[in-house]
């Protein structure tokens, strides 16, 4: 039998450690692109396109990631398309952080003192200026600390990408584990991987966070 | 698109689903308690507890909450019995889970201990109660009261994060999904259908919640 050795572990692990933090950097980006469209459907004027939000937030946040993941691993195979692994996990994770994300920043701009959107109003701003010169520029400032924390969920939430096999750390976890027989050993090293990702994450968010507090404060 | 949606499984296949239903039920309601009460017992530790236990805490949350549940699970459940410690799919579920929402929810709480007045502490120290009456008999209930939302939600999204449990065989909702998808080839129509319950289950679950908050808390907390 061969030997592995902890760093022929390590270094597999590693390896595959790329694609966890690509996708989670596409899962972020796209969503958050998709989770501004979703935040301006949301506050619209329009009472129909302000409920097709709600219970678009209101569908992927109330059933599971893994559910999403498998519908658009078999779902869009209905439609005649061949679907890679990494394309439903992608597309699945991009409409779930998009969401979240969406709600997120729903709370920020909400708290925008409404004077705001009078004194915006009354200097005959539209609704797209009044959002770009005044409303987001502010609510920016409060959604970054929640913002960096969902970041963590996004990271943790790619592990589930490898049950539809996409070849991730979780994954390569599970390969490693195959070829070794040390599940104790590889999970281990697996998790404090994701700790390594995730940690500085929910420290800086932290951080940010009483930061803002500070800054507040001294109102 | 020439697929024809086909739904006549359901009829055969509803014990499945009816029993994965009833696992992750039983799942939700043993890791809500228990998770609870541990992390109750995290948050006491991490605001008031002696000083050589709120490392250890620390450390359990922030392992835990920047880790996957996936991973946890896949430790337990694979990883522990090289320690001598086998543990069947439903108990390694179950402890997951519990250890899982004990990190999650003991931010929470001490998130509503530290909101207590520092005037509600003192005033228990002056009737003579020791900090850990103090603690029990006045700060605890407004604490949780005042958390109850945020938590009614964190177990909400533990409930759809056990969907995971499949993976190591546990025979829960996404397992008799999966279980029909093989039988039937039906995939689209499996994973819909259970989607569609797991999306009940979480409105219930958070209704529910909301009910169990008002049989726990009767009276508005002191704020």
């Amino acid at each position: 039998m061969i030997e592995f050795s902890i760093w022929d572990i390590l270094r597999n692990l590693l390896l595959a450690t790329r694609w966890t933090i690509l996708l989670s950097l596409v899962s972020f980006v796209g969503g958050g692109a998709v989770g501004l469209l979703l935040l301006f459907l949301r506050i619209s004027k329009r009472k129909a396109v302000r409920a097709f939000a709600k219970y678009y937030i209101e569908l992927f946040q109330g059933t599971p990631l893994l559910m999403q993941l498998f519908l658009a691993f078999f779902g869009l195979g209905l439609f005649g398309i061949d679907v890679p692994a990494w394309l439903a996990a992608g597309l699945a994770l991009v409409l779930w952080t998009a969401s979240f994300l969406a709600e997120i920043w729903r709370g920020c701009v909400e708290s925008i003192a409404r004077g705001q959107w009078e004194a915006s109003a009354s200097l005959g701003m539209g609704r797209l200026q009044q959002m770009r010169y005044v409303i987001l520029p502010q609510a920016l400032k409060i959604a970054v600390p929640p913002t960096v924390g969902f970041s963590v969920q996004v990271v943790k939430g790619t592990a589930l990408t490898s049950i539809i096999g996409f070849v991730e750390l979780s994954k390569a976890g599970t390969v490693v584990t195959n070829a070794t027989f040390q599940p104790f050993t590889v999970y281990g090293l697996v998790a404090l991987i994701y700790f390594a990702l995730c940690w500085p994450l929910s420290k800086s968010s932290q951080i940010l966070e009483r930061k803002l507090n500070v800054a507040h404060r001294n109102h | 698109m020439t697929y024809i949606f086909e739904f006549g499984w359901l009829a055969e296949y509803y014990p499945q689903i009816l029993k994965g239903v009833l696992t992750t039920l039983q799942l939700i309601a043993v890791g809500a308690v228990l998770g609870i009460a541990l992390g109750t017992f995290c948050a006491w530790a991490r605001a008031l507890g002696p000083s050589w236990l709120k490392p250890i805490v620390a450390a359990y949350v922030e392992l835990i909450r920047n880790t996957p549940f996936l991973i946890q699970l896949f430790f337990i459940f694979f990883g522990l019995p090289s320690l001598g410690l086998q543990l069947g799919e439903l108990t390694a579920a179950n402890i997951a889970m519990v250890v899982n929402l004990g990190a999650y929810s003991c931010e929470i709480i001490r998130a509503g201990i530290q909101a207590t007045p520092k005037g509600q502490f003192e005033a228990g120290a002056s009737l003579a109660m020791t900090p850990f009456e103090t603690f029990r008999h006045v700060v605890l209930v407004p604490s949780l009261q005042r958390i109850w939302p945020a938590l009614s939600s964190q177990v909400v999204i533990v409930m759809l994060g056990s969907s995971v449990v499949s993976q190591i065989a546990a025979e829960d909702l996404t397992f008799a999904a999966n279980f029909i998808q093989s039988r039937t080839f039906r995939a689209f129509e499996a994973y819909i259908v259970s989607t569609l319950i797991y999306l009940c289950l979480a409105i219930l679950l958070r209704q529910a919640l909301v009910v169990v908050g008002g049989f726990i808390f009767p009276r508005r907390a002191a704020r």
